[in-house]
């Protein structure tokens, strides 16, 4: 969170663990961060990083075999883990509310798309049949669909992907939410439609003065879009800092080959290297760094000792014990 | 629409044809209906001539015609036995049986569609499990057995329910119902409930089947993630969605229940259609048994339709072609 900015979220060493047949995984392992208010913060990291796990964590929708372990969720203050389930129901949606990676998935498919966004009225607000109405249509209209009126009665089917994706937004948006957690809301739709449900998406946040985390495994994504960037692996934090200061000083390896996998629009280089080497099995974690066996700098200490978090001045830090300082080219 | 109806209409008169034909030919492997109407002593004589009115001495084809003539011109034949129009016979037995099996199928359906929701939201509850465990008495327990123990029980021992009979009926628009007298519901109930239990256990099985299915989809984690409360989760949005099957089913287990309510007719003597198609088959009534055996095959037929109507009804994605 940059300096100056009032707290909304601050998750502090939050633990999700599954303990599934297979054995405890430790999908979340201690993990810190703060959303400032108005705030944009981008969650990324390769695939089972534990990003979505963060997400339904901060709402409470962990379900058995998983459990929130440990750990401090603050919302506004108090803590979400010592909310009862129906205190939870009505920050859902109203205060906290999410969107997910599969537009064509997350509509209920026989309900018209009117009832699924007036639900959330009906939930969170004392309006009367007509003015939700009313504000259902102006708010599909927001999100850039045209004749919301009779959009209404469609059913899902009815609609594109990327029209879907509108209408969850709208869904996320319509109780003025605080915090909007998105998951991946892009990545299931092609590329043209992406760019323009996350300009959308930054523009209805910005508007309301609402906070957002973005999840991600793109950074390109993030660094369009973030204030400020958290980067994990293995369900832990290896740097995280505000967005411009991040992408241009990379601290971790793991970020820097992050970053040298978005493809380069305006530079001469077209490079797009993968991170070589795959994601180590969460169940059963070497010791020392997680990154280790990928890492082109590893070292000796490496294998033994897991780095803590250091910082590297007001709000930066990073989990190495060889940080990296050079800048890189712009 | 209308070109639905149409192909619905055709399907229907085809499939009444060839269920016709088929029992048609079945009836002339079975007994001989002409000692059924002869006396024990009758001459040689008098059976040929018995067997001429009936027209028995006719080729199996020549038979089939004038059965279907007389069809086209609304006579269905006549009982052997009751010497009374057998279509006429059917269906003043029928609102009997139908009234069984509607409180039956609302039994089931009461009982059946929360274990399973529930079931299917927590399937690894205790309770899931006993209800599972239960569900499958009701299918493997026969139907008779638990008739008897019911009537033993029940009627018997304890005397709170009659143990057989309909009870008070009252006339309505010439039809005999015993929904409108207390009598009557105190005669229905325990038939009724002997017969649902196999139905409540497979409807059961197949909403809890559909729950867990639909558990798994976003829509359900969305509506969480909306604020809606769990059991609104449950009964708004999965419900729906995992109804395709349960209807489908429900469909066919109404058909069955009144074309085959035989078994529990009979324990309970209830005066219904099941009991006259026993009877019917016991003394080669061969009308009673054709027009049945059609009826039974239209009732089949429209259920159909009207299960294809309810798709339509749950799903906006299904139209009828
Ligand atoms: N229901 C579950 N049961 C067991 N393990 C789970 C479950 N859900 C998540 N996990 C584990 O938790 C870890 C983090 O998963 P998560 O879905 O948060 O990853 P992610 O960063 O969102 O990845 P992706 O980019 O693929 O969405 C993974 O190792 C995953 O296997
Ligand atoms: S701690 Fe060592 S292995 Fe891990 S990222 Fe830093 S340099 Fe690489
Ligand atoms: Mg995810």
């Amino acid at each position: 969170m940059s300096a100056g900015k009032q707290s909304l979220l601050e998750v502090r060493d939050l633990k999700t663990r599954f303990y599934t047949f297979a054995g405890v995984v430790n999908a979340v392992d201690g993990v810190s961060f703060t959303v400032g208010r108005g705030e944009i913060l981008g969650l990324v990291g390769e695939s089972g990083g534990g990003k979505s796990v963060i997400g339904f964590s901060i709402l409470g929708l962990i379900d058995p075999p998983g459990k929130v372990d440990d750990g401090e969720i603050l919302f506004d203050g108090t803590d979400l883990r010592r909310k009862s389930e129906k205190e939870l129901q009505k920050i859902r949606g109203k205060d906290i509310a999410m969107v997910f990676q599969d537009p064509m998935t997350s509509l209920n498919p026989l309900q018209t798309v009117g009832e699924q966004i007036d639900e959330m009225l009906r939930l969170h607000s004392d309006l009367d049949a007509r003015a939700r109405r009313a504000r259902c249509i102006e708010m599909l209209t927001d999100v850039g669909i045209s004749e919301a009126d009779k959009r209404l009665n469609n059913y899902p089917h009815q609609f594109s992907g990327g029209m879907r994706q509108r209408v969850v937004i709208a869904i996320a948006m319509i109780a003025g939410p605080l915090l909007i957690i998105a998951d991946e809301p892009t990545t299931a739709l092609d590329v043209t439609i992406q760019s323009q449900i996350l300009k959308l998406m930054r523009r209805q946040v910005r508007e309301r003065d609402a906070s957002m985390i973005l999840i991600t495994h793109d950074l390109a994504v993030v660094s369009q879009m973030a204030d400020e960037i958290v980067v994990l692996y293995c369900g832990k934090i290896v740097e995280k800092g505000p967005k411009q200061d991040l992408i241009s000083k990379p601290a971790h390896p793991y970020t820097q080959g992050l970053l040298g996998s978005i493809p380069k629009l305006h530079g001469r280089q077209e490079r797009l290297t993968q991170i070589p080497g795959t994601v180590p099995d969460v169940r059963n974690l070497p010791k020392g760094c997680n990154f280790r066996e990928r890492c082109p700098f590893a070292q000796a200490r490496c294998a033994e000792e897991e780095p803590e978090q250091i910082s590297l001045g007001a709000d930066r830090s990073v989990a190495c014990h060889f940080p990296l300082e050079q800048e890189l080219e712009p | 629409m209308l070109g639905y109806l149409t192909k619905r209409l055709i399907q229907m008169t085809i499939v009444l044809w060839v269920v016709s034909v088929i029992v048609f030919m079945m009836m002339s492997f079975t007994g001989d209906p002409v000692f059924m109407v002869v006396p024990i002593d009758a001459t040689d004589a008098e059976i040929a001539q018995a067997r001429r009115i009936l027209g028995l001495d006719q080729s199996l084809l020549v038979q089939y015609v004038k059965f279907l003539t007389s069809i086209f011109e609304g006579d269905f034949g006549r009982s052997y036995v009751f010497r009374q129009p057998a279509l006429e016979l059917i269906l003043q037995r029928m609102p009997a049986t139908i009234e069984m099996v509607l409180v039956a199928m609302a039994f089931a359906v009461i009982v059946s569609i929360p274990l399973g929701v529930y079931a299917g939201a927590h399937p690894d509850s205790r309770i899931s499990k006993t209800i599972m465990a239960g569900s499958l008495f009701g299918i493997s327990l026969p139907g008779f057995w638990v008739g008897m123990m019911l009537i033993y029980l029940l009627a018997v021992q304890w005397g709170w329910f009659p143990s057989s009979g309909r009870g008070d009926t009252v006339e309505v628009f010439g039809l005999r119902l015993s929904l409108l007298t207390t009598d009557g519901w105190h005669h229905i109930i325990l038939p009724a409930f002997t017969l649902s239990l196999a139905t409540t256990a497979i409807i059961l099985r197949i909403t809890r089947a559909g729950m867990m299915e639909v558990g798994r989809q976003d829509y359900m984690k969305f509506a969480r993630a909306k604020g809606v409360a769990p059991r609104d989760v449950l009964f708004r949005h999965g419900l729906k969605n995992s109804l395709i099957p349960v209807v489908t089913i429900f469909g066919l287990q109404i058909g069955d229940l009144i074309a085959f309510a035989t078994i529990t007719e009979t324990i309970f003597s209830w005066p219904g259609m099941g009991k006259l198609l026993i009877d019917s088959i016991y003394r080669a009534d061969r009308p009673v048994i054709v027009v049945y055996l059609m009826l039974v095959a239209l009732i089949f037929v429209v259920i159909n339709f009207l299960v294809d109507l309810l798709y339509t009804l749950i799903d906006p994605r299904i139209t009828l072609k």
